[in-house]
Parts: structure tokens; sequence; C-alpha cells
């Protein structure tokens, strides 16, 4: 019995981790492939050639685009943790009328859909001036961002012992020195959690990418994929366009890597009682 | 040296009344301790002297300065948690030092006052441990000596005892006893719900009631001399018997009725009219004593009843008899005597020994301590 059960366990994973797993390697394949072979299924690498990778890197505007991108997602996360943060701790700890309503408030907002807003959206960003820039993008995903930034960050500090920062009052910590010095070290965990998933949610995002830039320069990685094309009209460059996912994945997957170690170890050290 | 004041302090919350108006003269280098049942707003008091909750109503004043607006952190006083509240991410030396260095202190001065302090309490080696490293009685420790290295002119602690085993607690109580005697111009305000830490502590104790001063006095004044009923009860262990009685005489010989017991004469000051009024007669349960083993001269019986249950404590046993009332009466006896389940037994003991109070609860006072 003991064995059939592990065994199905184990068949499970493999199934989960399958599933999961394949799109990325089966992309990894593609973008190592050329010419004809690309239209065949493999399941295994049967040519290795970087042609696709070179063809990609050296593209006018692609280099300049994973930039774009890594500029608009780094300053998302930070602009979102300080704002997150900081509103964070007003929810969480400061006492005022109507605290509940607004938490309610901001969890209703980021329930929009995305499509919902866009047009009003649009002409804020218009009206500002913040038109085909990175600005806008920032602008954007900030606001979508913060209703889940702020609602984990909340419940994460509202577990933190009050005692501790009565004591850090009574040493004469002023908020702002409460939050950089007291709770910001133990909150690691949420933190890294909450600016990593807003820093994937902006590196991938596509709707608002796309309608807020105009010029190729302007674009993030998502749109110059999407808008990759080949020689013709009719053709669409597989193997470019692997190429292409499998070189903006890997970012996410090394902050991921860099980030564990801190997200287990933080978890383990918020279990300390004071 | 910081003399404190309270005049009419009181604290709501919303609509809820918790505190009703505290009056209270506390001097320099005195120890105080709050104590009073779960609820009663101790707590509350001592983070209104802290400065972490506003004060909804009167005067506090530090050495004669009203401090109702001034922040925790200028008021000179220094808090320890019951929770200890350490700094979980610092080392003990940082959290000691946290405080001075916000104060933006020299890196030698804090250095010398963070040593100083970690001397007092013996824990120099820890020094660069993290919290989760230590035991619970080492953490007591460094948030006590955080508190020292303020250098505060009051020392507030919550109940700093209550999360400790108890063989720890005994050690760490004559700890701060010690700690008192050495900062002797400082003073401290304790707050407990154990009598014995209260009774052994304290130069004064402060017992709360509900949001009210129920009495303040000396630990043996409020043994001996209890002002009400619930101060009565409330110190003493066991607590004090109490029984429904009626005034026989007032003026120069009072005697009382106990109900169900014999008329006892009593050492209080009953006025004459109060003759034929309803009250509470009280002894202590280690007062009384069986009639024909050990009582003292001078003894008089006031309860008889068959024992219920018999309590061998070890030093003493405590013998539980039915005389017709809900509550059996308690007799704290020598544990050398034998008393069994089921005896019939009277209980004397000395009239000084006896409490009386009137209808609403106040005591009669004594005649002694009357002059
Ligand atoms: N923040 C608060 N909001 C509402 N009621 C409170 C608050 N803090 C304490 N209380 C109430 O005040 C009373 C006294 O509390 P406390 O001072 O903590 O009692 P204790 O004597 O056990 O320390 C309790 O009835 C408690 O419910
Ligand atoms: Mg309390």
């Amino acid at each position: 019995m003991a064995i059939i059960k592990k065994a199905l366990f184990y068949l499970l994973v493999l199934v989960i981790v399958v599933v999961s797993v394949f799109p990325f390697y089966y992309a990894i394949i593609t973008s190592l492939k050329t010419g004809t072979a690309l239209f065949r299924v493999d399941f295994w690498p049967t040519q290795i050639s970087f042609d696709n990778y070179t063809s990609v890197l050296t593209s006018r505007n692609f280099p300049r685009n994973v930039l774009n991108s890594l500029f608009v997602s780094a300053s998302v996360v930070i602009l979102a943790l300080l704002f997150a943060v900081t509103a964070a701790f007003a929810l969480s700890r400061v006492r005022f009328r109507g605290r509940s309503l607004l938490l309610l408030t901001v969890l209703a907002v980021s329930m929009f859909p995305q499509i919902a807003v866009l047009a009003g959206l649009f002409e804020l960003v218009r009206g500002m001036g913040l038109y085909n820039t990175p600005f806008a993008l920032i602008f954007s995903y900030t606001i979508f961002t913060l209703p889940f930034t702020v609602w984990v960050l909340t419940t994460f500090m509202r577990d933190l012992p009050v005692e501790i920062e009565e004591a850090a009052i009574v040493d004469g910590a002023t908020p702002w020195v409460i939050i950089t010095k007291v709770f910001m070290p133990l909150m690691w965990p949420a933190l890294v959690t909450t600016g990593l998933l807003a820093f994937i949610a902006a590196w991938n995002e596509f709707l608002f990418a796309l309608t807020f830039t105009s010029s190729e320069v302007q674009r993030t990685v998502p749109v110059a994929i999407g808008l990759l094309s080949g020689a013709s009209q009719y053709e669409i460059p597989w193997g470019v366009l692997m190429a292409a996912s499998v070189i903006v994945t890997v970012p996410l997957v090394v902050l991921v890597l860099i980030f564990q170690r801190k997200i287990v170890a933080g978890l383990t050290a918020g279990g300390v009682k004071g | 040296m910081a003399e404190l004041l309270l005049e009419g302090i009181k604290k709501s919350y919303g609509s809820v009344a918790v505190l009703h108006g505290i009056d209270l003269d506390i001097k320099s280098g005195e120890f105080i301790v709050f104590v009073g049942p779960s609820g009663c707003g101790k707590s509350t008091l001592l983070r209104l002297i802290a400065g972490l909750e506003d004060i909804t109503g009167g005067r506090l004043s530090i050495d004669g300065k009203l401090v109702n607006k001034v922040a925790p952190s200028e008021r000179g006083i220094a808090m320890v948690f019951q929770s200890y509240a350490l700094y979980p991410h610092m080392t003990v030396y940082e959290n000691m030092a946290f405080g001075m260095k916000l104060g933006k202190a020299g890196k030698a001065e804090i250095d010398r006052r963070v040593r100083e302090a970690a001397e007092i309490l013996q824990i120099t080696p820890y020094l660069e441990r993290l919290p989760k490293q230590l035991s619970g009685g080492q953490r007591q420790r460094v948030a006590i000596g955080r508190a020292i290295v303020r250098d505060p002119k009051v020392f507030l602690f919550d109940e700093p005892l209550s999360n400790l085993d108890a063989a720890l607690r005994v050690a760490t109580r004559i700890e701060i006893a010690k700690l008192h005697e050495r900062m002797s111009d400082v003073t401290m305000i304790y707050v407990t719900h154990d009598q014995v830490e209260a009774m052994t502590l304290a130069d004064r104790i402060v017992v709360l009631n509900a949001g009210r001063v129920e009495q303040v006095g000396s630990p043996m004044e409020l043994y001996h001399n209890p002002a009400n009923l619930f101060v009565a009860r409330f110190i003493g262990s066991p607590s004090m018997n109490t029984v429904p009685m009626k005034v026989e005489t007032g003026g120069a010989s009072p005697r009382v009725t106990p109900r169900n017991c014999k008329t006892v004469e009593v050492d209080a000051v009953i006025p004459e009219a109060a003759a034929g009024a309803e009250g509470t007669f009280g002894v202590r349960p280690e007062n009384l004593h069986v009639v024909g083993t050990d009582e003292p001269p001078g003894s008089v019986p006031v309860f008889e009843g068959r024992v219920d249950i018999v309590e061998a404590l070890g030093e003493v046993t405590l013998v539980y008899v039915d005389v017709g009332h809900e509550e059996p009466i308690v007799a704290k006896i020598d544990s050398d005597l034998s008393v069994k389940k089921g005896d019939r037994v009277t209980l004397a003991s000395r009239p000084d020994n006896f409490h009386v109070f009137d209808a609403k609860g106040l005591a009669f006072p004594r005649r002694s301590a009357a002059g």
C-alpha cells in the first residue's frame, strides 16, 4: 500500500512538473533550431545553433527594449514598495475613522479589469504628457500593483507585535525610523515576495505597454516580441521569437534564485517571538 | 529623582470608560506596585504614564511639569514589556544601544553605558547574540538592560515576570528588588496581578479595581487594615473568609454576630447608631485555629461545623469547614495537627484579627489604629 501511495505521489509530481516546465523547455529547443527544422516536432534538441540569439541581440531595438523593461519594472517595484510600506504602516498601526472602509476600497479598485480603465488611463497619461514615455507605464503599473502590495504588507505588518513598536517609541523612534529600522528588517519575506510579484507583473504586461507607447524605441519586451515580424507578413519568425522569449525569461529566473534564499531565511526568522 | 503626580486621570476608549479618575502621589525613588484583577486597568494606567496612550482627562505631572502631551521618549521613562519586546533582528548590544543611538549619543558613551548595564545584569557574554539565541530569563534581562541604558528617572514594568517559569520568576523578582536598591533614586512603577510580587517588592501598593483605586498603602497596611472588602479579599492567600453579620452594639464595647455563629466582641470603632445594621465579618484563614489544639491565649470561638475537605500542602494544611454558608470557611493550620474529613471542629481566633465592614463594604476602623 505504502509503495503504491508513494508511486502515485511521485507520478502526480511528475505530471505537474512536465505540464509546467514543458512549454518553456519546448521554447528553448525551438530557439536553437533554424530553417525548416523549426516545423518538425522534436522532443530532444536535434541541432544546436545560436543564430536566433545573435539575430535577436543584434537587431536594432531589442536590447533597448530589454533596458526599457528593466527600467520600468525596477521603478515600479521601488515605487510600489515605498508607497505600500508607508501606507501599510498607517493602515495597520494608526487608528483612524474609516480604516476598514479604506482597506476594502483599495481591494475593490484592484478588481477592475485592465481593459475597463484603459480609455480613462489613456486620457490621463496623455493629459500629463507621459504618452510614449516609460513613465506612462511606471505610472499605470504602479497603480495596478499597489492594491495587492498594500494588502499583503498591511496584513503582514498587523501581525508584528505592537510591543516592539512601542519599545521603539519609548526609545525615541519616529514613525519613519520605526518603519525603516524596525519593521522593514522584519518584513523581508513579505517585501521580497511582493516586490518579486510586482516585478514579474510589470515585466510581462502587454496591454498598457502596447497602448501607451507608439515608437519602437519606447517599447517594452512583451510588445516587442509580439510585434516581431518575419521577412513577409505571412511568415512568423518562430526561432527568433523563441530566442527572445528565452532571453527575457532569464532575468526572472535569476531574480527568483537570488531571493529564494532570502525568502526561506526570512520566513523562519519571522517566526521568532520578540 | 522623579516625583509623579496623577490628578483625576481618566481614560476612555470611545464611549467605554476604562479609568474613572485616578489620584496618586508618587514620591521620588519609591517602588510602587499596581495590583488588581485582570482587566481592571493596570496596564492602561501604566501606558498613560509612559505616554503610549493619550490621557482622556486629568493631569499627569513628572517633577512638577505637566506631561500630558509630552512624547514618551522625552518623559525620562523606560519601560519593560511583558513579552520582552526586543528587536528580533538586532543583537543584544544593538538592542540596548538603539535608544541612545537615536538620541545621537557618542559611540564611546554608548559603549560605556551598554557594557555597564550588561555587567549589572550579567549578560556581557551574550552581547553579540540575537534574542532568538537566548532563554526567556536572559531575554528579560536584556529588556531590563535596555531600560537601564536609557538612564531613566522612572522605570515602568508591565508584568515582567509572567512569561517566566516559577523558579526563574522568584530569582528575577529578587534581582529586581536588588536593582531598586542599587538605583535608589529611580522611581519604579510595577504592574502585576500576582500579590506575592506586590507584597515583596512594593514600598506602596496601589490596589485597582474596575478602573478605580481601592486603597493605597504599604503591603503590611493593606494586609492588616484593608480599607474595604475588595482589598480584604484580594490581598492574602487563600482569601479572607467573609460572612454576613449583624451589628449588636456599637460604642465602647462593639459586638457583632456573624450569621450562624456566636456573638463576638470586635476591635473596631462602630458608631452607636449602627446597632442592628447589616455588614460583613471577616477573618483570615491563617488567623483561625482549631479549638483544643494550638489556639493562642485570648482566642474566642467563632465558627463551628464539619470538616469538608483537608488539603495538606506540606508546610501548612488547609481545612475547609462547612458552617452553613454557601462557601466553606477556610482555616490554615499547622500541618502536624490531625484533623480529618468529617470531624466536627470549632474555629477560634483572637478578636484583634477580626475585620468588620459596613453594608457598603467599607471597613470600620480599628480601635487600636484610631488611637
Ligand atoms: N485599545 C483598547 N480598546 C478598547 N478597550 C481597551 C483597549 N485596551 C484596553 N481596553 C480595555 O480596558 C480595560 C483595562 O485593560 P488593561 O489595562 O489592559 O487591564 P489589566 O489590568 O489587565 O492590565 C479592559 O477591560 C480592556 O478590555
Ligand atoms: Mg495588563
